[in-house]
């Protein structure tokens, strides 16, 4: 077969044909992954969400977007199957040391920090990034159990009010550490702000609950 | 001031070449003479704070509207191949001058990944367009940067004794790589400028 | 068949994109901070590389020659769309480490390289080898890397521990790392090729 020549109606075809399979097969793509990858999305937020609450897997979230210092925040409200509050779990963010720290952190009714995951982060691998183990339960720098009302949640180099902080900071990372657990105490103030996780049956009313799934909405 | 500080971190603390790894194969390939590596500098500064713009443009007023973010990836690489020969056309037509000592390093830039690089990052970090623009023009400054002191190290390496074996490309990898460690001392530095204007 | 086996071995060794054609820097240094992520992006490329040569040496008659450039590149940025989206969707871990390297691909030289080299002049069947050649070679290559830094780096290689994470040499894992593997591990492919300069 020969070449087709350069001819201007040769190449409008040619330029053409190529844009409408190319766009129609992307277009075809993406109607077909589409439900799956919106699933993935959601199902990465409720095992978070799981994760960070204690680990029982039946469990019920509303989500709820709280302004706080300029910050925004994103409250879960989880409730167990049989609908009672379990807390919140929030998701905060801060400047790290290479760049967005993004967390999860799970509070019981009282404020105490049930667990938490990080989101993501820009740290640097094998310092800051151990991040991801250090404050959980018995790692070096535990937080888990501690309420952030109660405990002061600093490094212990630094002191707020004369009291010293009571967490050490990752070895050779003291700038993740402290933007750790900076966002860690806006993340409480956040959930502390935001309603009180509350039965299902009695609340919300129909308006709230539109705007509660206009949240989830924007949330995604 | 942000975009203060959004100049110095994408010039030292995250530069392009040597921390993020976009547009390597400039940075290996122009970098045996200082006049050439500034030359490159010059264009791939101009082509991407152009590019970034017009892909900015293009995401926020047609494809983010109508929901067509899966073109995304096309519509910009034909998008910065179309600009790039369209600079090159009206450069040759309007300043010969400037066309000649451009003008060879215009195509070379369609295939530097660090122009679709930055054109989807401020997408992905969600700039606005002020902020996209000095990010794709500090993030320039940084590779021609990079590649100028790179091409610096590389005239001194030509008079250097070389066992076999690491010649050529291998030396040349081993040096960027200690270029990379001495920029590492810039890390933290944007965190430590951001709590000292408290932004 | 030799010459579907000698085109293969072609791509492994002779030509291979990273050691010996230098080609496709950009996601063999950032992405090979683990031997599983450099597999990963190895392999994406793969698929992408072997679907473009295919396309492309079915279309290469009807494709007028000045406008064949922009035609090979949408043929590409449509393969690399496709497969971002099937990670994003079916293996999203992959996705997310990864990342912006995965639309990155469309600029990754090797893949506009062989389309213009090799599968613009032969047949959809020697095209297909070519691809799977070059690409296997390229995942072979950022495996290799990827497992030498992380070993060097944290003590393990596909997240086994050989040696205590305490011992490894961090810097192997962060940028200048990469660029130093890379730069003895082509001295030693230099040496076992026994090329003069």
């Amino acid at each position: 077969m020969e070449k087709l020549s350069n001819s201007l109606l040769n190449m409008t075809v040619v330029l053409t044909a190529t844009a409408i399979v190319t766009g129609g097969l992307l277009a075809f793509v993406n109607d077909v992954t589409k439900e799956p990858i919106a699933e993935v999305n959601k199902q990465a937020t409720t095992d978070g969400i799981v994760k960070v609450m204690g680990g029982n897997p039946n469990i019920k979230t509303d989500a709820d977007t709280i302004e706080n210092n300029g910050n925004t925040f994103v409250v879960y409200n989880v409730t167990d199957d049989k609908g009672n509050a379990l807390g919140n779990a929030v998701e905060s963010s801060t400047m790290g040391f290479g760049g967005e720290l993004k967390v999860l952190t799970g509070f019981d009714a009282e404020g105490n920090i049930l667990g938490y995951t990080i989101l993501g982060h820009a740290e640097t691998p094998g310092l800051g990034a151990k991040a991801t183990d250090w404050f959980q339960k018995g790692g070096k720098g535990d937080i888990i159990g501690k309420n952030p009302a109660k405990n002061n949640l600093m490094v212990s180099k630094d002191e707020k009010d004369g009291k010293k902080g009571e967490v050490d900071a990752i070895t050779a990372s003291t700038i993740t550490s402290r933007a750790f657990l900076k966002t860690v105490n806006e993340a409480y103030e956040a959930s502390a702000k935001s309603a009180p996780a509350t039965d299902c049956n009695t609340q919300p009313t129909v308006a709230a609950a539109d705007s509660v799934n206009a949240n989830v909405e924007e949330a995604k | 001031m942000e975009y203060l500080l959004i100049f110095i971190a994408a010039i030292f603390v995250n530069n392009v070449v040597l921390s993020q790894f976009l547009g390597i194969c400039p940075f290996l390939g122009v970098s045996k003479k200082v006049s050439t590596a500034t030359g490159m500098g010059a264009a791939v500064t101009f082509v991407l704070t152009l590019a970034t713009i017009v892909t900015f443009l293009i995401q926020t007023y047609i494809l983010t509207p109508n929901d067509l973010n899966y073109l995304q990836t096309l519509t910009f690489i034909l998008v910065i191949a179309s600009l790039v020969q369209m600079v090159e056309i009206i450069l040759k037509k309007v300043s010969p001058a400037l066309y000649g000592a451009l003008g060879v390093f215009l195509p070379l830039i369609t295939t530097n990944c660090c122009v679709l690089g930055v054109a989807i990052g401020v997408i992905q970090k969600n700039y606005n367009l002020l902020e996209s623009v000095v990010y794709a023009f500090s993030t320039a400054i940084g590779f021609a940067l990079a590649l100028i002191i790179f091409a610096a190290i590389r005239e001194q390496l030509e008079l250097v004794e070389l066992p076999k074996g690491v010649k050529g490309i291998s030396i040349v990898m081993i040096t960027a790589g200690l270029l990379s460690l001495a920029f590492m001392g810039f890390s933290g530095v944007d965190g430590g400028l951001k709590i000292l204007f408290g932004i | 068949m030799k010459k579907y086996i000698d085109i293969l071995i072609n791509g492994l060794i002779k030509e291979n994109p990273v050691f010996v054609l230098v080609l496709g820097m950009c996601p063999t240094l950032a992405t090979t901070s683990s031997a599983i992520n450099g597999l990963s992006m190895g392999l994406a490329t793969c698929f992408v590389l072997i679907c473009s040569n295919l396309v492309i040496s079915l279309i290469k008659n009807i494709t007028p020659d000045k406008v064949h450039i922009p035609v090979y590149i949408c043929i590409i940025a449509t393969f690399v769309t496709v497969l971002q989206m099937l990670l994003a969707a079916y293996v999203p871990e992959v996705n997310a480490s990864l990342g912006i390297f995965i639309p990155l691909i469309v600029v990754n030289c090797i893949i506009l390289g062989r389309a213009e080299s090799f599968a613009s002049k032969h047949g959809p069947i020697e095209s297909i080898f070519d691809g799977i050649g070059i690409g296997l070679g390229f995942a072979f290559a950022l495996t290799l890397l990827g497992g030498c830094r992380e070993f060097l780096g944290t003590g393990k290689i596909f997240d086994l521990t050989v040696f205590p994470e305490d011992f490894g040499a961090l810097m192997f894992v962060l940028p200048p790392g990469a660029f130093i593997t890379l730069g003895f591990l082509t001295a030693i492919v230099n040496k076992i090729r026994g090329v003069k300069n």
